[in-house]
């Protein structure tokens, strides 16, 4: 799982990629709530374009980040998911939660 | 039923063996010529069920899981994920959507609805304090 994460203009992009469960989860959790905390972003947006497996621990994640991300008065969005992973979110319901583009 | 092919293999509860056992099921359905999107259905449940036995089978120890796949004839791919935890008090209540005992983990309570929904068939057995067999089937699609 690689993070790369930039700032600027009170927004923050997180490129995430490779397998997300969760194991992995664990290490994108700390990463991304580093950066929330100490950005305090506007718009958060998760890039998922080169996720190529998630399963429901993705779910958690994102939801997790929202509360943290809203807590500062920012919004999360989700970009780029791919189908398979867009079933999951889709069956979960999260898409009411959160923007998904 | 007749056993086409089958593997069997046993790890430790470790959260880094997630992607193993997902790599090691993926490989062995590849002789059936699945489609990306079937494939992926039973990685996802795999991960789910495999998850389960980590984060709430053995919450407070660490164990063995076994993992079982067999092709049966017609296309049949059975999977079955046995762990030796803490098992499951309420089955029914486990299986709602969104119901989780482990919320301070973001765990977000969709692993079994997740395996049902990318599953022709999921079977639940567990007894408290004994463990917890996960089955599941799926009709892969019939080659043109």
């Amino acid at each position: 799982m690689n993070i790369d994460i930039r700032s600027g203009n009170g927004m923050t992009i997180a490129r995430l990629s490779g397998e997300l469960d969760h194991h992995s989860a664990a290490t994108v959790r700390e990463e991304l709530d580093r950066c929330i905390l100490t950005q305090q972003p506007k718009l958060m947006i998760i890039d998922f374009k080169d996720i190529t497996f998630m399963d429901s621990s993705g779910i958690g994640l994102i939801m997790g980040r929202q509360k943290l991300v809203e807590g500062f008065g920012g919004k999360l969005e989700v970009h780029r998911p791919q189908p398979h992973i867009q079933r999951i979110m889709k069956l979960s319901g999260i898409e009411r939660i959160v923007r998904i583009v | 039923m007749k056993i086409i092919n089958e593997i069997k293999f046993i790890m430790p509860s470790l959260s880094v063996n997630e992607a193993a056992a997902r790599a090691v099921v993926s490989s062995f359905l590849i002789q059936c010529d699945p489609t990306v999107e079937e494939l992926a259905d039973l990685r996802t449940a795999v991960s789910e069920a495999v998850t389960n036995s980590i984060v709430h089978g053995y919450r407070n120890s660490g164990g063995n899981i076994e993992i079982t796949v067999r092709l049966l004839p017609d296309r049949v791919v059975f999977i079955r994920i046995k762990d030796s935890g803490c098992g499951i008090a309420d089955i029914e209540k486990a299986m709602t959507p969104l119901f989780t005992t482990a919320p301070e983990e973001e765990r977000s309570g969709l692993g079994f609805s997740v395996m049902q929904s990318f599953t022709d068939k999921l079977t639940v057995k567990s007894r408290p304090g004994k463990g917890t067999v996960i089955t599941m089937r799926k009709k892969l699609a019939a080659h043109e």
